[in-house]
């Protein structure tokens, strides 16, 4: 009864959440935090690159460190942190009951999400898109060929629906075979039981890299089929709390364009450049609109860099996925990544 | 309720000391109790999710679904609405519990009058093979058979085949009839066909009854049933075209299919189910007094007529009530099938969950289709129960 009762047993958590907490105001989310000394952040079960534990329980990964740069800024410390490492049926239950504070797991942000399940997207920590994985030997080399074929995916994901969206507008009659754990999915395509894998393209960058036997053997395809902005989600009730987390994100970005490091940002707090100088705080006292202290950006970049250097060191093209930077790279560069003035 | 006392009171008496008013007391309380916590378990839910921000509600199940449903009994489309979805979902849950019962039931007998066997070898297969099946997790069984189907099997494009029958990564693909209206009259010929050989039997046993003339019960009333069906494909006009499978570039195209994923949850459900059913049949048979058994022999009936007519009738009484508890399991286990992608009620109610973020609404759902599944199949069984229970005139 194990797995089909963790579903049971979820769904009774969110009624009993619902139940338990009779005080209709918990307190505010930063309120909680700063009592408790410690930020409780959810992340993905493991997905290499973006949040994976390893042999000694350590976390890593782009989403784990976003969680740190928050826990650095709110706190003082990226190491008050504690994982909840969530599957994707878990994670909204999990944040809206209360168990996280933030959920940072490779999350779509999308309307029915922002609207409908009491929280709100923040900001953009990867932009992503829908791809497909096929095996060399089955010679497909686009994703319109894969008419009539199976396709494993995860269950409880935008991915379903990109899905049958795509073959849908294209007439494929894709037959779509659903699991509940991406374990289950990706064993059933390594085993041959589906013609291709589907999720985020950084996915099947980390599931080949990480689980196929040979990873040679495997192409994704060029084709993306849907936009994925990933970032955090936080529980609605605490405005406070959501300005945070997004402008702890602007921070990273904002620091990377005036080219704030991990390792120089000491140096930094003497540069003699306004934006650098709000943003570690040297002359304007931003943090205390956020009810932070003057340090806050600072020491979390210095905790675990700026947005670039958290690409590089965990996705990036010297990291085991090697994915390119694209929509990724700042704004001036070509991307997408476009940091709101932090003043 | 309330035992009636030694002397049975003319009047009742209803004040406030008398055993009748202190038992309705404790009941109007009971039932205001149970009342009472649900209406607070209830209101405190959407209370809470109202303030969270969270919706609720059950009007999401009119909006379209939006995601295919990989195998269904009939054609889903991803703009059907999500009652549809859920509906394809009870489909796929009952046609593998339903088939599941029955090959359950055949199996289990199969090896439970088979530890009877005076044949050692069959006695020892039939024992290890509870024993075997019994003790192993089912969750553990299923992705067993999967991963037997999935890893095991030739690829999709190397499928092996016997003449029209394909069997691969991709499932058993086989040759369906391309269907016409013409088969309904097969079905409705069917359907006069058992009712014909339901008259017969009756009529056959009357018979036996007063002149002791034993009659097929098997064979005849089985052509009866074959016939009437024949008859009914001629009225309907004769549709005899069918769907061939082939091997196409990338997949096998045409014909009708099982997926690996059905067959690994028949499959797993079937086998422990099955052990159980077996322990059910010979503890059923073993409580048949020994005398039934010697009588039987003496009476000169052969092995087999004494199991059949001697000691199956008699055990049935005992085997009925544990085999509807087995049945259960059979159809509430089937919800295991969503580790292994078959698209079971439970299975599309993730999706929907996830899709649409009704958390509560989703379980209740599930919680239904289930209650709803098990009630009957008791209700079915209680009745069955009661007509070979023992007539006590």
């Amino acid at each position: 009864m194990f797995k089909s009762g963790t579903k049971i047993v979820l769904g009774t958590l969110v009624a009993a959440g619902a139940l338990a907490s009779i005080p209709a105001h918990a307190g505010k989310t930063v309120d909680a935090i700063k009592a408790r000394g410690q930020v409780v952040c959810g992340v993905n079960t493991g997905l290499a690159g973006f949040s994976q534990a390893d042999s000694a329980g350590a976390w890593s990964g782009l989403d784990v460190d976003i969680c740190k740069a928050i826990a650095a800024a709110t706190l003082g410390d990226a190491n008050k942190v504690k994982w909840v490492p969530l599957n994707a049926q878990q994670r909204f239950a999990a944040l809206q009951s209360g168990e996280v504070d933030i959920l940072s797991r490779n999350t779509t942000f999308s309307l029915t999400r922002d609207a409908s399940l009491g929280l709100h997207v923040t900001g953009v920590t990867y932009y992503d898109g829908q791809g497909f994985m096929v095996t060399t030997k089955s010679k497909i080399k686009d994703a319109k060929q894969l008419k009539g074929q199976t396709v494993c995916v995860q269950s409880g994901t935008t991915t379903e629906k990109n899905l049958t969206d795509f073959s849908k507008a294209n007439n494929l009659n894709i037959k779509p075979v659903v699991f509940e754990k991406v374990e289950a999915a990706t064993g059933a395509y390594f085993s041959g039981r589906c013609v291709a894998y589907t999720t985020d393209a950084s996915g099947l960058a980390s599931v080949r890299n990480k689980e196929a036997k040979n990873p040679d053997e495997h192409v994704i395809l060029p084709q993306l089929i849907s936009k994925e902005p990933l970032g955090p989600m936080v529980r609605r009730g605490d405005d406070e709390w959501l300005a945070i987390t997004k402008w702890v994100i602007h921070g990273l970005l904002e620091a990377e364009e005036y080219g704030v490091t991990q390792a120089n940002v000491d140096q930094m707090k003497s540069s003699t450049d306004p934006v650098v100088q709000r943003l570690l705080g040297t002359t304007e006292d931003t943090g205390k609109l956020l009810g932070l202290d003057k340090e806050w950006m600072a020491r979390a970049i210095k905790a675990v860099g700026n947005y670039g250097e958290i690409f590089e060191k965990n996705v990036g093209p010297k990291s085991a996925l090697k994915l390119p930077r694209g929509a990724n790279n700042l704004w001036n560069k070509g991307g997408l990544m476009y940091a709101y003035p932090i003043r | 309720m309330a035992v009636a006392p030694r002397t049975p009171p003319k009047k009742r008496d209803w004040s406030w000391r008398s055993q009748a008013f202190r038992g309705l007391l404790y009941q109007v309380i009971a039932v205001l109790l149970i009342g009472g916590v649900v209406w607070w378990l209830a209101s405190n839910t959407a209370e809470n999710m109202r303030i969270r921000g969270i919706k609720s509600g059950f009007d999401f199940l009119t909006q379209p679904a939006g995601f295919d449903i990989g195998e269904s009994l009939f054609s889903f489309d991803s703009n059907n609405p999500y009652w549809k979805a859920f509906l394809v979902g009870i489909g796929n849950t009952l046609r593998v519990a339903i088939i599941g019962i029955i090959l359950t039931t055949i199996l289990g007998t199969m090896v439970g009058v088979g530890r009877f066997s005076r044949n050692g070898l069959v006695r020892g297969i039939c024992y290890g093979y509870v024993e075997l099946f019994r003790n192993v997790p089912v969750l553990l069984q299923l992705l067993m058979w999967y991963l037997i189907f999935t890893e095991l099997l030739p690829d999709i494009s190397e499928a092996k085949n016997i003449g029209p029958v394909f069997l691969s990564k991709g499932g058993l693909t086989y040759p369906g009839p391309v269907w016409e209206s013409g088969h309904l009259w097969i079905l409705g010929g069917l359907i006069a066909g058992a009712a014909a050989a339901w008259a017969y039997r009756r009529w056959a046993t009357t018979q036996f009854e007063a002149t002791g003339k034993l009659r097929s019960m098997f064979w005849v009333p089985l052509i009866i049933v074959l016939l009437a069906g024949a008859a009914g494909w001629v009225a309907g006009g004769m549709p005899n075209q069918w769907q061939i499978p082939t091997k196409g570039e990338f997949a096998i195209e045409g014909g009708s299919s099982l997926t690996p994923e059905f067959l690994a949850v028949l499959f797993g459900l079937v086998l422990y189910t099955a052990a159980f059913v077996a322990e059910v049949v010979r503890s059923g048979i073993q409580s048949v007094p020994r005398g039934q058994s010697e009588a039987a022999q003496a009476l000169g009936l052969a092995k087999g007529q004494e199991m059949q007519k001697v000691l199956l009738p008699q055990a049935l009484r005992v085997i009925i009530p544990p085999m509807t508890n087995q049945y259960l399991n059979l159809t509430k286990n089937s919800s295991l099938a969503v580790a292994i992608g078959y698209p079971d009620v439970v299975s599309i109610s993730n999706t929907a969950l996830n899709q649409t973020g009704r958390a509560v609404e989703c379980i209740a759902i599930i919680m239904l289709v289930y209650l709803t599944t098990s009630l009957s199949t008791s209700f079915f069984m209680n009745w069955y129960n009661s007509k070979s229970a023992i007539k006590e005139r």
